[in-house]
């Protein structure tokens, strides 16, 4: 498989800050790749520098190959889509469409043309003539989708493109977006905080936090194999157990802390002495288990009904450092929940567990 | 008027649409109205006021008509005076874009008061300033004469002088305008422009000029208007020979003492400048209670 875009040890420093620090990341022609991190990590700035509007302090950027530097971002084969969306308020919606076949030089009639076609491509058709201010939220996005589609980019570029919109209309989105890359076949790079937009929508993740990656991969290698303690944290739930390895056996490691001894799956760097954190998602944290380790004695506290599965708010007590957990119970086995006040046992598997460095 | 009743309730209200009302008849209608009444009666003199000969007429106007030099002077205000409107234009546009798109803060507060404090000094002292600057034996012949641009000393006051001095006088009033809706531009449809593709040219001409058009008609509006009853520059820079309209209307009230002439002539240069400003914005497709905003 080819690469559409690549990095290459690219930096990017502000006046005051070092927004991107030495970053090199592949992203494969056709897919669907997301960015995905806490505000203010860096985001902005990375899609900036694959569009244009930036040049990287150092290292390289490719596009097919080819060297950016010195190619300015109206002669690149990439189209962005603006977390403002940034129509133009002026021009009817299909001179929106077509601002880039304008561009470039095509006949008025055959602009039209496509720009009809395209309205088709995005489910508007017959809009045309109408204004931006005269369209729902939802139908500027994919205007704003089609304008950039428009030009046959090799790389479309969205920053955060649904956020402004409401849960719903984002979530209809969201499968649409999907659907268009399909469809299209056009390398997406989406930004997003939203770690369940990433994880639902990308075929891979790249994982940032404040300019560094700490992570690419599907979203599945992802949440069950966090490669650091920061996305072991940032995706999706997690019951986190703080302490020292005080052990480490093929790929397990052993963590003493204030709860007690556990065993988990681990890095290849994790050293015995180290200061360490064990993560175990909700729905690998169970009460009818008979486990000969990791287990927990927790009192049950609170009982959130959500329709497919229901989640289990437990403390285990402790005099200094009380343990907030979470267990996520399927709905066909709620009989087994603990109830309210009582104490029950919890436990969980070695293999659903990561025990990961964390100063 | 609704509005202003509820917001203010109804004695304030009533004060306020009061003194607007007396502001419109004092400064505006009352004075016209003078002016109008003075170009159509005859000019005679105090003892036969009243008298027989007393009547309304188009003379004064036809004075004007059967005067083509006269006609030609005023062909030649409005003429300049466009031509003032474009100069200034093409000086403010760029400049605005910078303050409103692409300087920091402190640049645009720094620039801002830097255009605004020569308007502190009165306009006469400002048009002196030009002509001591653009005299025979003065500062830019001398500089451009030791800088070797000129062989010797050029005759700048004419036409040149004037429209100088003008674009000088009045280029805070396109300027601030224009600035003001260029800053109202959302960049990102800038970045969004160039990003598909867009080179500098058509992203003025497809994104930022149409936003800014209700700016720009207002600066130009202004600067137009004020360029055509503009004595002072003219006066000061023009060549000996070459007059503006005002200096003619000017010329009737107090060297010839012909005040009805003169009022005649004060109104054809308000009505025809009107019509000037209102086919100007025809053609930018404004309407003139957006410009005025
Ligand atoms: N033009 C700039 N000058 C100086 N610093 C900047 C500039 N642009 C961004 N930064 C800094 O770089 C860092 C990354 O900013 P960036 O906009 O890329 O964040 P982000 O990940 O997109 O955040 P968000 O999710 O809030 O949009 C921030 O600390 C920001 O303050
Ligand atoms: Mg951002």
């Amino acid at each position: 498989m080819t690469n559409t875009v690549s990095l290459l040890d690219v930096e990017m420093r502000f006046a005051a800050s070092l927004a991107i620090r030495r970053m090199s990341l592949e992203v494969r022609s056709g897919e669907f790749f997301s960015i995905l991190g806490p505000s203010g990590c860096g985001k902005t700035t990375l899609l900036r520098m694959i569009s244009g509007f930036l040049q990287p302090t150092s290292g390289k950027i490719l596009i097919d190959g080819q060297d950016m530097r010195d190619v300015p971002a109206n002669r690149r084969s990439t189209a962005m889509i603006f977390q403002s969306l940034a129509l133009f308020p002026l021009m009817p919606v299909w001179e929106n469409i077509a601002f880039g076949l304008e561009v470039r030089g095509m006949s008025k009639a055959r602009r039209r043309q496509e720009a009809e076609r395209l309205l088709e491509l995005i489910a508007l058709p017959g809009y045309g003539e109408r204004m931006p201010h005269e369209l729902s939220g939802g139908q500027r996005q994919r205007v704003a989708i089609a304008r950039a589609l428009a030009i046959e980019p090799k790389v479309l570029l969205l920053d955060e493109p649904l956020s402004a919109l409401d849960l719903k209309l984002r979530q209809r989105m969201r499968a649409e977006l999907r659907e268009l890359q399909k469809r299209t076949g056009v390398t997406f790079i989406y930004i997003t905080h939203d770690q369940s937009e990433a994880l639902a929508m990308s075929d891979r993740v790249a994982v940032m936090s404040a300019g560094e990656l700490q992570q690419v991969g599907e979203p599945l290698e992802l949440y069950t194999n966090p490669a650091t303690a920061f996305v072991a944290e940032f995706v999706g739930e997690n019951n986190i157990m703080s302490g020292t390895v005080i052990d480490t056996f093929g790929d397990y490691a052993v963590l003493e802390g204030a709860h007690g001894r556990f065993v988990g799956r681990r890095s290849a760097t994790l050293r015995p002495q180290m200061k360490a954190r064990l993560y175990v998602r909700p729905e690998s944290l169970s009460v009818d288990r008979q486990e000969t380790e990791n287990r927990l004695v927790a009192i049950s506290k609170r009982f959130d009904f959500e329709g497919a599965f229901a989640t289990a708010h437990a403390v285990v007590p402790h005099d200094s450092d009380p343990l907030s957990v979470q267990l996520a119970i399927p709905h066909q086995h709620l009989g087994q929940a603990p109830d309210i006040g009582k104490s029950f046992v919890a436990g969980f598997s070695r293999q659903d567990a990561v025990v990961l460095a964390h100063e | 008027m609704n509005e202003i009743t509820q917001r203010f309730g109804r004695p304030l209200g009533a004060c306020f649409i009061l003194l607007v009302l007396l502001w419109l008849a004092g400064l505006v209608l009352v004075p016209n109205l003078t002016m109008l009444d003075f170009a159509l009666r005859p000019n005679l003199p105090a003892t036969q006021l009243g008298g027989p000969k007393d009547g309304y007429s188009f003379d004064n106007f036809l004075y004007l008509w059967n005067h083509p030099s006269h006609g030609w002077i005023f062909l030649k205000t409005i003429w300049s005076s466009a031509l003032v409107t474009v100069l200034t234009f093409l000086i403010c546009y760029p400049l605005a874009y910078w303050l409103g798109q692409v300087s920091t803060p402190r640049q645009t507060s720094a620039l801002l008061v830097l255009l605004t404090v020569p308007y502190l000094m009165n306009e006469v002292l400002r048009g002196l300033a030009w002509y001591i600057i653009l005299a025979f034996d003065g500062p830019l012949n001398a500089a451009l004469v030791h800088l070797g641009l000129l062989s010797e000393p050029v005759r700048w006051y004419g036409d040149g002088g004037v429209l100088a001095g003008m674009a000088y006088a009045y280029l805070l009033f396109m300027l601030l305008p224009i600035y003001n809706s260029v800053s109202t531009l959302d960049h990102a449809q800038i970045d969004a422009a160039r990003d598909l593709g867009a080179g500098t040219l058509r992203i003025h001409r497809r994104v930022v000029l149409p936003h800014a058009k209700v700016g720009i008609a207002t600066g130009c509006v202004f600067t137009f208007m004020l360029a055509a009853g503009s004595y002072m520059a003219p006066a000061l820079l023009g060549a000996p020979g070459s007059r503006w309209f005002t200096q003619l209307i000017y010329d009737w009230f107090f060297e010839s003492g012909n005040w009805n002439r003169g009022a005649a002539y004060g109104v054809t240069l308000l009505v025809l400048c009107l019509v000037a400003v209102l086919g100007m914005l025809r053609l930018f497709q404004v309407n003139l209670t957006s410009a005025v905003k």
